[in-house]
């Protein structure tokens, strides 16, 4: 496969996947927000900060907003083509990169991406979004899952589909770890309130930006505990969008693109994440929190940012033709043959 | 119903005989449906198919805007359709075209007999933009030169059909033909299926045929590796390439994803690099390597020239075609027919003067006003003069250009196109409308000569106007070749 095409369809999966995990925070969010009526601009800003912190690009931001309330950032992380991490800059990169490689991707999901592309380009998108943010973001959603299943359904298994899963996975873990890295950030009213409806709500809010409340709820059947949201969301083998679950499968692509066995890899930083997926099977959520959850979140990050760099480095990176140095080479042999 | 007004005025149209008073025999089956549309239902139609095109990307992309806006190629839903055995005499014509312009490209590129003979005066050859001096003595893999050729034809007033040019480099369009076939079985599946129609579905197959069929001989039985090259998504004809490769079950490729060692082509791959033996190139010869011609051009591929010279990698088309569609070697080809193939030219060309000649000089500077002018090596409608409808600064500007660079200018007289019933929305709603239309058969040269039953048909939109290209405001419609003559 081409190392471009490789490229291509791994940021598609990955932005897809982006585009969704952002539509999820806001919708969540802003519903949250309704039982946060009394905020004051402070405490809205202590609120929105970290979500953009954790989805956007915050320096864009105040070049273009004065302050940070529901509505600037739901709206800088949905349609402004200025943030990468948009919603809109999000679809509009995926479609492109469809595009580059339509001749490898079922027409199905071309189609698919063709037709959230022409939405979003629509006035009417926006329109959606103003007289009900919840049905939009459920659309961008719909999009993804749609284009997810078509995937599943009509793309061949070949190395093309390790890519688009590598960028799926890897996009996946990120954000839920980014997720639930934001409880850390985002402050309680007082300290007073820790355990209070403020903090449950929090939490709650947490596991539904994951897609995980119902899963958590079926899985414990009992309150929703801090401790117990991270274990879930870190270490659950079947939740689907858990760190681990997530880990597990970049684990299987990795081996069969790089046709190693198992336990065995093929660069620093596949050792690295190998170790870090093996240290999660022995660990307990009480480690963690006794080492800092927080910090623990940060070492995920860093560990899938250098995977990524590897994927990219051994898979679709060629180092560029010095084309002036082709150039003379090329004539050099030509001379020679006349 | 809807064709009730309709005028067919001074022109030959396709659908009815002289002054609207018949439909040709084999119109009467699209006449009898189209008797039952009321507009609701075109209407309704018309919404289906352009959101089905916009949906799927069957566009092209306009240039000079910086939105990169994708437009789709507007389709009208009523098919022109051809009779058998007109098609089979277009067929053979077009087959004897073809296989005349490949002996001439092998005849320049080595004894150049025909210039010898003084056929052809050397000058015309030897001066022309896209010989390729470099290519002299070159044995292109089965002596095939061109093997994708999409001609255009046109019906003048009497019905006769004529050669308007020939397009021997990347001819584009065939994407269309196949996705307005589709278009139309959607939009009409019960006319379609009672009128008899020859597919059209086999051209991406004959066309991987014909690419597998050129492979390097040094290749063996081996299965080639065979690759579409396209000058990038920004293209306006990008979704034709990725079309065609998908089609074909080929990757699709960038200049920069190949590379070229010990004359060898290679692509980059996932694990490493892997040969190229066979290019479908849709990038002209002036941007193919910047080693031998154009330095700038980075669409390229550093050593692409050198490593086809050696044998080791195919093009379609070959490199050099491009002498063959200057409009100045088209005033030749009825010679060239003769003079290869002892034949006169089943399909003959439109009266043409060449402006380099002094007497034919002298009557197109004395007719601007009257004549179309048109640069040797121009496409897409562009660098034309349209005289009787020019500005007079146009024309004087035209003027001097013929008089400083007279090589470069042929010039005919305005030939009344067909018509043929199209949709056009008018103040008062929508309306069939005669509007003029020309026809792009497209030919495939491997093993065999193919020609695709039909070809695209494109339809000049504006009223009274005869320029039919895409970037121009012009549309197309499904053609249809029947199995028999109605």
């Amino acid at each position: 496969m081409l190392s471009r095409v490789a490229n291509s369809l791994y940021w598609m999966s990955r932005y897809i996947e982006r585009s969704e995990n952002v539509a999820r925070l806001l919708d969540v969010n802003l519903q949250l927000m309704l039982d946060f009526a009394d905020f004051d601009d402070d405490k809205l800003e202590k609120h929105w900060l970290p979500i953009l912190c954790s989805a956007g690009n915050e320096k864009t931001f105040f070049q273009l907003y004065e302050k940070a309330d529901s509505e600037s950032v739901t709206e800088f992380l949905t349609f402004r083509e200025e943030n990468p991490n948009s919603i809109i800059s999000c679809l509009f990169s995926a479609r492109e990169n469809a595009r580059q490689v339509r001749d490898q991707i079922s027409l199905e999901m071309f189609e698919t991406l063709n037709e959230c592309y022409l939405f979003l380009k629509s006035s009417n998108a926006r329109e959606v979004w103003q007289t009900g943010a919840h049905e939009f973001y459920e659309q961008i959603k719909r999009y993804s899952h749609l284009f997810q299943g078509l995937t599943g359904s009509t793309f061949t298994r070949n190395e093309g589909y390790e890519f688009i899963n590598l960028g799926k996975f890897l996009e996946r873990a990120d954000k839920t770890s980014r997720i639930l890295d934001l409880k850390y950030h985002i402050l309680l009213p007082s300290v007073a309130d820790v355990g209070g409806a403020v903090d449950a709500a929090q939490w709650q809010a947490i596991l539904r930006s994951a897609s995980a409340l119902e899963a958590y709820r079926r899985f414990h059947v009992e309150d929703i505990l801090p401790k117990k949201v991270a274990e879930f969301l870190i270490f659950s083998t079947t939740f689907p969008r858990s760190i681990r679950a997530c880990m597990q499968h970049l684990d299987e692509d990795l081996h069969r693109l790089s046709g190693k066995e198992r336990r065995e890899y093929k660069s620093p930083e596949e050792r690295a994440f190998g170790k870090l997926l093996s240290d999660m099977n022995f660990m307990t959520i009480e480690e963690i929190l006794d080492t800092g959850l927080h910090q623990f979140l940060e070492l995920i990050q860093t560990t899938l940012d250098q995977l990524d760099d590897h994927i990219y480095r051994e898979y679709m990176h060629h180092p560029p033709v010095d084309n002036q140095a082709e150039i003379l080479l090329h004539q050099q042999q030509m001379q020679q043959q006349q | 119903m809807l064709l009730n007004n309709y005028q067919t005025e001074d022109f030959f149209d396709e659908m009815f005989t002289e002054g609207g008073h018949g439909v040709r025999p084999h119109y009467q089956r699209v006449a009898d449906r189209l008797q039952h549309l009321d507009s609701g239902e075109h209407r309704r139609k018309q919404t289906a198919v352009d959101l089905a095109f916009m949906r799927s990307g069957v566009t092209f992309t306009v240039y000079n805007d910086d939105q990169g806006t994708e437009r789709i190629f507007p389709f009208d839903l009523v098919p022109r359709v051809i009779p058998d055995t007109e098609w089979q005499r277009i067929e053979k014509g077009l087959i004897q075209r073809i296989t005349a312009l490949n002996l001439f490209l092998h005849d320049i590129y080595h004894d150049q007999k025909i210039l010898k003979d003084r056929i052809i005066p050397p000058h015309y050859i030897l001066g022309a933009k896209h010989f390729r001096r470099e290519f002299m003595g070159f044995n292109v893999p089965k002596d095939i030169y061109v093997h994708v050729c999409g001609t255009d034809l046109i019906r003048d007033r009497d019905g006769n059909y004529l050669v308007l040019e020939d397009n021997l480099r990347c001819p584009s369009g065939a994407s269309y033909m196949l996705e307005n076939r589709a278009a139309l079985k959607r939009a009409f599946p019960d006319l379609y299926r009672n009128a008899r129609v020859q597919p059209v579905d086999n051209y991406a197959a004959d066309l991987r045929k014909v690419l597998q069929y050129i492979s390097p001989p040094s290749l063996g039985s081996a299965q080639p590796n065979v690759v579409l090259m396209t000058p990038g998504v920004f293209n306006s004809a990008y979704f034709e390439h990725a079309f065609l490769a998908r089609q074909m079950g080929i990757p699709i490729v960038e200049g920069r994803d190949l590379l070229v060692r010990d004359a060898r082509v290679y692509m980059r791959t996932t694990s490493g690099l892997v040969p190229v033996d066979v290019i479908y190139r849709r990038i002209d010869d002036d941007f193919l390597d910047p080693t031998v011609f154009r330095p700038d051009s980075l669409l390229g591929v550093p050593g692409l020239v050198h490593a086809y010279r050696s044998g080791n990698v195919s093009l379609a088309n070959s490199i050099g075609t491009g002498v063959a569609d200057d409009k100045v070697v088209y005033y030749f080809v009825p010679k060239i027919i003769k003079y290869y193939l002892g034949e006169e030219a089943i399909l003959p060309n439109v009266d043409t003067y060449l402006a380099s000649e002094s007497q034919d000089r002298g009557f197109i500077l004395e007719n601007l006003a009257k004549l179309v002018v048109k640069s040797a090596n121009e496409a897409g409608g562009y660098g034309m003069l349209m005289g009787p409808w020019a500005s007079k600064e146009e024309i004087e500007s035209f003027r001097e250009q013929i008089q400083a660079n007279p090589r470069n200018f042929i010039a005919q007289h305005p030939i009344s196109l067909s018509r043929h019933p199209t949709w056009c929305n008018t103040e008062t709603g929508g309306a069939f409308e005669g509007r003029h239309v020309d026809l792009r058969p497209y030919i495939l040269y491997g093993e065999k000569i193919t020609v695709t039953p039909g070809g695209l048909t494109r339809v000049a939109l504006r009223k009274g106007s005869l320029v039919v290209n895409s970037s121009q405001g012009g549309g197309s419609k499904d053609t249809w070749v029947l199995h028999g003559d109605s």
